[in-house]
């Protein structure tokens, strides 16, 4: 059982400068800051090493950080650009009972991930609801369709903040 | 002479009366063999996490109702558990007590119907109104506690929309000693049946460490074998306080995690809420329920994942607040979308007839796969 | 029956075809009363009532759906064979109809007195095959196609061990009459085939525990045959959705399921007939003892009947209490077990006989 710091120092150490930082602002939880291209092999040695054995991904989310600037579309709406999208892994070991949250950072315009398929298999599906929602490549994914939505939705990522419905789809209205 | 053949795609859902509610399984088959096996989901998205954000906090509940409607005490557990953590309030004990005896008589009925529809799948009818039968017992508590039966937006932030009846105490009692011959009657009728084990005992093998990788929880995880359950792992409101077992599976008619030992945990869990129900039921404090309930609920900024025992596994919630009166973002770990990424693994080599009885024993609700 | 009508009208085609009309009426009105049965029958297993708005009990609730089905629309898939996706239904319920012809519901009420008539009954119920096989092909849909394969491996396969114990029967009665079978068992319970039959001293105390496997085997392959749980693999609806009728609406679908009732009768009536004393009541007849002879037969309609009725509950009962095999499962059942116990059972009977 370690705690967030030990964990910390232990991926410091072991990667360096992909290790982005930690996150101790929230009360409930602390976060690790993760390099984005290196996520995979970042996760593939939390589960294999015998002090961590984080062998199960609880969730992983998309977020859209809206940390970018509100531009105007040329038909009036609200755009944003710049900024970045993340994603957040809950990762928990079944062996020793500890949990970490690794947070990843992309730029909203090029949204690229690592996949951690072949570390976690519960990304399979996680990893397709990110990109189905927001729109998150996930590189080395074998499989990246959309999930929830209709396969041929060409209307943009709906968790997107800026998102906005279509008038149409398939001749179908979309707002009632 | 060589004949050509070719294999099959057939199309199992979304309208097919085995997949409980509206998922389509692509099966490819060659004659009644399974050679793979893909769900494609999302024919009930309902941009649950979309509504999130344009909602205030409490006005959510009634939304994670309909992800799990079979256990929708639960989802609100969840749901409250999690802003509360990020509000850092503090609940009064009446509140726990009650909150812990619905969320363990909900899971009570939810077993109920997931025992129920994997029994009738396989073609057993009659235990399905069985306990439906019994399940109605348990509606009606809830009914009498908040008068609904199904969406039941009972747990609050910082309590509960109703204090219990005071009839509840006295009806909770006669529902445990009417509900344990239930289980032995059960057991005699469908669980030990030669044609059920004989349909369920070695198929859909599940072993513990592909379980673990695909991240599956609840009775599928411990029907492999693993006694993990976040009641005890992860003690959320005061579980700690109580005395239960956690049943696990032990390949007592086949192989460890096949379709009948997930099937006999549910029966098994149903056994230890009754102890929980039991032991809590007694000891209600007195208290009021609406005490606690914030006027004004902004969380301050920041993130939370808190989880609960669904009755089909692992229930998270991963909240970001900004500070405002609206979630940032909400989202949902679905037990059921997770346990139904197994299905692909779990099908392969069997016969189309299995692949209703593996689904059958994953217990999925399409509610809160596609959310 | 058709020899007193050809006395009466002197004509054979119209004779043939009042005879026709009996049991073309006892199929339908079995099939009405069966559902209404089966419907009450799993509700008050299940804790519930059934039917009880239309008529005493519900009992004209399968009129009111047979009204119902009479006025839907008969669809017809765009891409389903038309001419064979409407002769298999008729075909299957012709099938199972003509089974009726040679079963003797008295002594007096039988189509026809043809002297090979557990061989026509075999013979002619295969047509079902026939037609199942049309429909789950024609109607060109994959959970059709499936459930007519299933269909069609189980009956042929289920028909074996029935043969089986149809042929030890019959060497044993040395006739293929099921009128003469009926009438050998008679006078009493205990001259009945599952008793070992009308015959005295060692033999047929040896025959009882033979008679009782033969019956049980026959009972359980014939619930194949007309694919009743927990055999119902072809029409598993947790699977199949209906099996190879998925696609029939209408008053073609109540074909099939008049057929489904026609056949499970029919199988009774050959196990009543083959081991039970066929009309042939347990305990004597009133008529007889009261010296009103016309009376006879109509008692003896009442046992066949009643006989019929409580294997086809015992059916039922096994519906809605059994889970349903797997297909597999099912052929292991047959192959493995029916079929070899039906073939030592041929031989011991045959063996005792001699005795």
């Amino acid at each position: 059982m370690k705690n967030p710091e030990e964990i910390f120092e232990l991926l410091k150490n072991e990667f360096g400068d992909t290790i982005l930082g930690l996150d101790k602002d929230t009360p409930t939880e602390s976060i690790i800051l993760v390099d984005s291209m290196n996520i995979n092999k970042i996760g593939a040695f939390l589960r294999n090493n015998n002090d961590l054995k984080f062998d199960s991904l609880m969730v992983l989310s998309g977020v859209d950080d809206t940390n970018g600037t509100k531009v105007k579309d040329e038909d009036g709406t609200d755009m944003i650009s710049g900024g970045t999208l993340s994603v957040y892994y809950h990762l928990h070991s079944t062996n020793l009972k500890h949990k970490i949250t690794l947070k990843v950072s992309t730029p909203r315009e090029n949204p690229q991930v690592e996949s951690t398929y072949n570390v976690w298999r519960t990304s399979d599906w996680h990893e397709r609801e990110a990109y189905d929602m927001f729109g998150i490549i996930f590189l080395n994914h074998p499989d990246l369709r959309r999930i929830l939505m209709p396969y041929d939705w060409e209307a943009g990522y709906p968790l997107r903040k800026d998102y906005k419905n279509p008038e149409f789809y398939k001749g179908m209205k979309v707002p009632y | 002479m060589a004949l050509k053949t070719e294999t099959m795609v057939l199309n199992m859902g979304p309208q097919h009366p085995s997949t409980h509610g509206v998922l389509r399984l692509e099966l490819e088959i060659e004659g009644e063999l399974i050679l793979s096996v893909k769900p494609h989901i999302g024919y009930l998205h309902r941009c649950f996490e979309k509504h999130a954000e344009a909602m205030t906090y409490p006005q959510v509940i009634p939304y994670t109702d309909r992800l799990d409607y079979l256990a929708a005490m639960g989802n609100n557990f969840g749901y409250v558990i999690a802003v509360e953590k990020l509000l850092g309030i503090q609940i009064p004990e009446r509140v726990e007590y009650i909150r812990i005896i619905m969320a363990e008589l909900q899971r009570i009925a939810s077993h109920l119907v997931a025992i129920a529809t994997n029994g009738a799948d396989i073609g057993a009818l009659t235990p399905f109104l069985y306990l439906f039968r019994d399940r109605e017992y348990i509606l009606s508590l809830f009914e009498m506690t908040c008068g609904a039966r199904m969406l039941y937006n009972y747990m609050w932030i910082g309590g509960l929309s109703h204090d219990i009846h005071p009839d509840f105490v006295r009806k909770t009692k006669e529902f445990i000693i009417h509900f344990r011959p239930t289980i032995i009657e059960l057991n005699n009728l469908l669980t030990f049946n030669k044609i059920f084990i004989e349909r369920t005992a070695n198929i859909g093998i599940l072993p513990i460490d592909t379980a673990i990788n695909f991240g599956a929880s609840g009775p599928v995880l411990r029907g492999s074998g693993l006694p993990f359950d976040v009641r005890r792992e992860d003690p959320y409101s005061i579980y700690n306080r109580f005395d239960f077992e956690i049943p696990t599976g032990k390949g007592l008619v086949g192989t460890v995690g096949d379709c009948w030992d997930r099937y006999y945990v549910r029966v098994l869990e149903m056994e230890q809420s009754l102890r929980i129900i039991e032991q809590a039921i007694d000891n209600i404090p007195e208290g009021d329920v609406h005490s606690a309930i914030p006027k004004r609920i902004k969380p301050p900024k920041g993130t939370v994942y808190a989880r609960v025992e669904n009755p089909r596994g692992e229930l998270g919630y991963f909240i970001i607040s900004d500070g405002n009166l609206n979630p940032f973002r909400v989202k949902v770990r679905a037990p059921s979308f997770v346990n139904l990424e197994v299905m692909g693994e779990l099908c392969k080599g069997h016969l189309v007839a299995d692949v209703i009885a593996i689904l059958g024993s994953l217990d999925i609700v399409l509610g809160e796969i596609d959310r | 029956m058709y020899q007193f009508l050809y006395d009466l009208i002197g004509n054979e085609i119209l004779a043939g075809l009042l005879v026709a009309v009996v049991p073309l009426t006892i199929i339908l009105v079995f099939a009405l009363f069966g559902i209404w049965l089966e419907r009450k029958v799993s509700a008050h297993m299940q804790d519930r009532l059934g039917p009880m708005r239309t008529g005493w009990h519900g009992w004209l609730q399968t009129v009111a759906d047979l009204m119902k089905m009479l006025q839907k629309e008969d669809i017809i898939a765009t891409d389903a064979d038309k001419t064979l996706y409407n002769i298999a239904p008729v075909l299957v319920f012709s099938g199972s109809f003509a089974a009726y012809a040679v079963i003797p519901f008295s002594s007096k009420l039988l189509g026809s007195e043809v002297e090979i008539g557990i061989f026509y009954v075999l013979a002619i119920s295969s047509l079902v095959v026939a037609g199942i096989l049309m429909a789950g092909w024609s109607a060109n849909n994959k959970y059709s196609l499936l459930g007519a394969m299933r269909a069609v491996a189980q009956i042929i396969s289920y028909e074996i061990p029935t043969a089986l114990i149809v042929l030890s029967m019959v060497m044993l009665m040395g006739t293929l009459s099921l009128d003469k079978i009926s009438q050998m068992q008679t006078s009493s319970f205990w001259n009945w085939n599952i008793f070992g039959g009308a015959v005295f001293g060692l033999s047929k105390f040896l025959l009882i525990p033979f008679m009782f496997i033969a019956a049980l085997i026959l009972f359980i392959s014939t619930l194949a045959e007309v694919n009743r749980v927990p055999f119902d693999i072809p029409e598993a609806e947790s699977e199949l959705v209906a099996g190879y009728f998925t696609e029939y609406c209408g008053m073609k679908w109540g074909m099939f399921m008049l057929a489904e009732y026609g056949n499970m009768f029919a199988v009774s009536a050959i196990i009543v007939i083959l081991f039970f004393g066929g009309y042939q009541s347990p305990i004597g007849y009133f008529g007889n003892s009261i010296g009103v002879q016309w009376l006879v037969p109509f008692e003896q309609g009442f046992w066949f009947i009643a006989k019929g009725l409580t294997l086809v509950f015992v059916q039922m009962w096994l519906r809605w209490t059994l889970p349903r095999l797997r297909v597999d499962q099912l052929m292991t059942v047959c192959w493995k077990y029916l079929i070899p116990y039906a073939f030592l059972n041929l031989i011991i009977i045959g063996i005792i006989s001699l005795l």
